[in-house]
């Protein structure tokens, strides 16, 4: 037994015994996986606040973007000074005074059980919760009227959860733009979420028909109300593209902006 | 040792690279060349990781035991791999979103493996991190040139300085799409080999069959 044979001898016995002996090979075994989780535990610990800061200042480059707004010779915050943030009570489609801005997002990512909600129906993939508060932005015009709104939206593609923001003019219908931040999709194929050519099929797109259906699809042939509301498919990603139109439907839905954009709509919010 | 830290360092360059005599690391190869600044990073991870790995497992080559020594070589690399990872997160996050899963992927890189298991596991530590930045360069030189042809005709542009303007941006270069998608990586990588070959005949294998001729009838 291997501790009859330790307490005999020091280290240097244990070193000499054969590798192959069955209490080297357990004892190499546990304390290589010790050595190694402790090595790359120490850097994930270490390396987290500068990797929250890169997807902080990157999740801000994408607001500008699908905003339209980004310029790379501004810098990232000042130019995210002109958003203005709301943090929005999905169930009532009013904003909530509860949160703190500045740490929403910490709050937002700690699936904190005080704002997430149990979700019955999941075709985004979300894995049965969603938040029931989101954090949103306005961009506003010279004048101080709403010139843009900018919604995070998340859904399951083929392998990952993508991670976005949908931009909307004004009125609560059309589309400016769509862009995903962060996603582990197929290079290449799926990973063309990423291409600015499909991007810019969104442009202009309308999310509603007129009497209020929700009419958007991504699809590899257009819905019967017609082009405005019909995003092509991604060739050779049917899956992401499936997952992309669920994911929007679902946040353009009741479950999740619906109600808010139902009051954007009607002028109900400035 | 017969061999000199030199040829350790330079023989797997171009005489016994990892990719064209080996034909070994060709899945990465495919996914990371459509850009050179991609495959640059890549090129220093791999290179980071062969090296140190070979290094390490050198270190614990009298220690591993034989029954359990692929899953020891597995825990070394991918603890580096996760390392590189993290380190990357942090310093290069725009290429590290681009690289995404192939950064973890260099784990099943056959590349690291291959040198741990066929040159770490028998030769002291120096000369297995001599060995094994060797066959990182190795690769990496073969990844820097797929993505140079991969780059320059694919998006007309060398380390995202455009050298053919296309005709998407109002230039005159009509791209050839099929170099940005992987299957292309397959053909110039096979082209490299057919020249390395030519150029040094040593390297040609020997067929593993004849064909004899039948006498008729």
């Amino acid at each position: 037994m291997p501790d009859a044979q330790q307490q005999k001898g020091p280290i240097r016995r244990f070193l000499d015994l054969p590798p192959d002996s069955v209490s080297k090979t357990v004892v190499v075994a546990v304390g290589l996986c010790l050595v190694a989780s402790m090595v790359v535990s120490a850097a994930a610990v270490a390396l987290r606040p500068v990797q929250e800061a890169n997807q902080l200042n990157d999740k801000r480059v994408n607001i500008l973007q699908v905003a339209g707004v980004y310029d790379e010779t501004v810098p990232v915050n000042e130019a995210f000074a002109d958003f203005e943030p709301h943090v929005l009570d999905l169930s009532t489609g009013e904003f909530s005074d509860q949160f703190e801005i500045d740490t929403f997002d910490q709050l937002a990512a700690s699936d904190d059980p005080a704002i997430i909600r149990a979700l019955d129906e999941d075709p985004a993939g979300l894995g049965g919760t969603m938040q029931a508060y989101r954090m949103i932005y306005f961009l506003r015009d010279e004048a101080g009227a709403i010139d843009k709104v900018v919604l995070p939206i998340e859904g399951y593609g083929l392998w990952s959860t993508l991670y976005g923001f949908i931009a909307l003019e004004e009125n609560g219908n059309d589309i400016f733009g769509l862009q995903f931040y962060q996603h582990g999709e197929t290079p290449g194929l799926g990973a063309e979420v990423d291409n600015p050519r499909w991007k810019a099929l969104w442009n202009g797109k309308k999310l509603f028909t007129d009497d209020g259906t929700l009419a958007i699809t991504v699809a590899k042939s257009p819905p019967p109300q017609g082009q405005e509301y019909y995003v092509d498919a991604l060739a050779g990603a049917t899956l992401t593209s499936r997952g992309v139109d669920n994911l929007v439907r679902f946040w353009m839905g009741e479950a999740g902006y619906g109600t808010f954009l139902e009051r954007l709509q009607a002028g109900e919010i400035d | 040792m017969a061999q000199t830290y030199r040829s350790q360092l330079v023989d797997p360059l171009i005489d016994n690279n990892p990719i064209t005599l080996q034909v070994l690391g060709i899945c990465s190869a495919l996914a990371v060349t459509s850009s050179m600044q991609v495959a640059l990073v890549m090129s220093i991870a791999v290179t980071l990781v062969t090296g140190f790995s070979s290094m390490f497992i050198s270190m614990l080559r009298n220690q591993i035991p034989n029954s359990i020594r692929i899953i020891v070589q597995m825990v070394v690399i991918a603890s580096l791999v996760i390392l590189v990872d993290q380190i990357l997160k942090a310093y290069a996050y725009e290429i590290s979103k681009t690289l995404s899963v192939f950064v973890g992927l260099i784990i099943t890189n056959c590349i690291v493996m291959g040198r741990a298991e066929a040159f770490a596991m028998k030769n002291p530590p120096v000369a297995s991190f001599i060995d094994g930045v060797g066959n990182g360069l190795g690769y990496g030189l073969l990844l820097m040139v797929v993505s140079v042809f991969r780059e320059l005709f694919g998006s007309g542009s060398l380390f995202g300085i455009t050298i053919l303007p296309t005709v998407n941006n109002g230039g005159w270069y009509v791209p050839n799409g099929m170099l940005l998608l992987p299957p292309s990586a397959f053909f110039v990588i096979g082209l490299l080999i057919w020249a390395v070959r030519t150029w040094k005949p040593g390297q040609v294998e020997e067929r593993e069959y004849k064909i004899q001729t039948v006498e008729a009838h």
